[in-house]
């Protein structure tokens, strides 16, 4: 593999987690459990659609097959799709959606603050953009993990089963492949050895505040999202997401 | 035959066209900035997008203008349509093809609203951002937010995003009034 295609695959991953969660966040347009999360929730999901954008223009170019960032977005296919695992999860009860996001917002709030710095210059601009509103967002989440944890017995059952639940997928985010080794050894993505020890270390500060117990660093974990294997939930993501622009291919207003 | 009173459309396509009688090299750099000045937030139409700062530079050679402009954030909605906004005020002023960038970098922050534009968000119902968006922590206790209606400082913060995502929603508790509040970032 080139570094031109570990690029443009790693762009891919960047664009594709933050599309796949914000299409699972919008799935709570209507139903959130009081508006002000609902505000809250739909918002984050803009901000991440905004930097998947971004990031699928940036890939877009580099590709150069004809494919625009839409293209790119609505007419790959589930194996094509380069997301981490967690984020295609379901979103579960309140405290599920809000440790997926919180265990997300973690990883990507260091992976930002580490792409902001990277050698080129158009990575480093989206990401200076998008470190900003990941900031906020792990704020947000990390504020609720608390909450909840160290709330009510029903509330700290719910997020403790809820982190149970979902830190058979956190490996992904810190576990890297030769796509990741390629990109720090670029200049460009984190050091890998940097951002596992960042993450545990925030997500283990905030559990223990939140009287919560993580699960063990070498315990077995679900991976393959990056490579395109993924859980059963993605392909149904993808038939609601894409739906629209397979069924009306020409259309150009929504 | 008679003539037919002018539709909506017509409106729409004259106020593309740039008029016979515009001299727009007359133009001054600084007559560009009053004019981009006049072109109102279309979410918070209280204030212009030069206040808010999102119009970063111009570059006017007499005929040809480039404006650079940047979104508050990444998924802001309003983005295009503010770019739309900004080219159809340049070309009613006599400008061809004002070209307009879009730049992420350096990122857009709060500290670039002007002190008029956030006395402005404030008579407008929306608490401007407090203090430096560079001295911001990560988990951090809250600012301090006055109420822009009553001037309270005896406020609390309902949900970390508002209306739209460049505000949080707050209530004040002397008041009672719920408000936004323009984030600092």
């Amino acid at each position: 593999m080139t570094e031109q295609q570990a690029l443009q695959d790693y762009l891919l991953r960047l664009a594709d987690s933050d599309m796949i969660l914000s299409q699972r966040l919008c799935e709570l347009c209507g139903k959130a459990p009081a508006v002000e999360e609902e505000l809250a929730l739909m918002n984050v999901a803009l901000d991440l659609v905004g930097q998947a954008r971004n990031w699928y223009e940036y890939a877009a170019e580099l590709i150069d097959d004809g494919r625009d960032a839409d293209k790119l977005c609505f007419l790959r296919d589930a194996h094509n799709y380069r997301n981490l695992l967690m984020v295609e999860q379901p979103n579960g009860d309140y405290a599920v959606t809000m440790a997926r996001q919180f265990f997300f917002d973690v990883w990507h709030y260091f992976t930002m603050k580490s792409l902001e710095n990277a050698k080129d210059e158009r990575i480093a601009n989206i990401a200076a953009k998008a470190v900003k509103e990941a900031t906020y967002h792990l704020r947000r989440s990390s504020e609720w993990v608390k909450r909840m944890g160290d709330g009510t017995e029903e509330s700290h059952r719910r997020i403790q089963d809820a982190f149970d639940l979902l830190w058979r997928f956190t490996g992904e985010l810190v576990t890297p492949d030769d796509i990741d080794h390629a990109m720090f050894k670029a200049g460009i993505g984190p050091d890998p050895e940097q951002l596992k020890q960042d993450w545990f270390g925030m997500v283990r500060e905030v559990a223990a505040q939140a009287t919560l117990t993580t699960g063990a660093e070498d315990a077995w974990m679900y991976m393959g999202g990056k490579r395109g294997v993924h859980t059963e939930h993605l392909g149904l993501i993808l038939a609601e997401m894409q739906f629209l622009p397979r069924a009306y291919p020409d259309a150009t207003t929504w | 035959m008679t003539e037919r009173e002018p539709s909506s459309v017509d409106v729409l396509i004259a106020s593309d066209r740039v008029p016979a009688n515009a001299h727009p090299e007359l133009l001054t750099e600084d007559a560009i900035w009053e004019l981009l000045d006049k072109v109102l937030d279309p979410e918070v139409p209280a204030v212009s997008v030069v206040e808010l700062g999102i119009v970063r530079s111009i570059s006017w050679d007499g005929k040809h203008l480039s404006v650079d402009v940047t979104p508050t954030y990444s998924g802001c909605p309003a983005t295009e349509l503010i770019e739309e906004l900004i080219a159809e005020a340049l070309r009613a002023a006599g400008i061809r093809d004002p070209h307009i960038n879009r730049v992420l970098t350096p990122a857009w922050t709060t500290d670039w609203i002007t002190d008029e534009g956030r006395e402005k968000l404030r008579v407008f119902g929306i608490a401007p951002p407090q203090g430096s968006a560079s001295k911001m922590s990560l988990l951090g206790a809250d600012e301090v937010v006055a109420c822009p209606l009553c001037g309270s400082e005896h406020t609390e913060r309902i949900s970390e995003f508002g209306s739209t995502a460049c505000k949080a929603l707050y209530r004040c508790r002397d008041c009672l009034e719920p408000f936004d509040y323009f984030k600092c970032i």
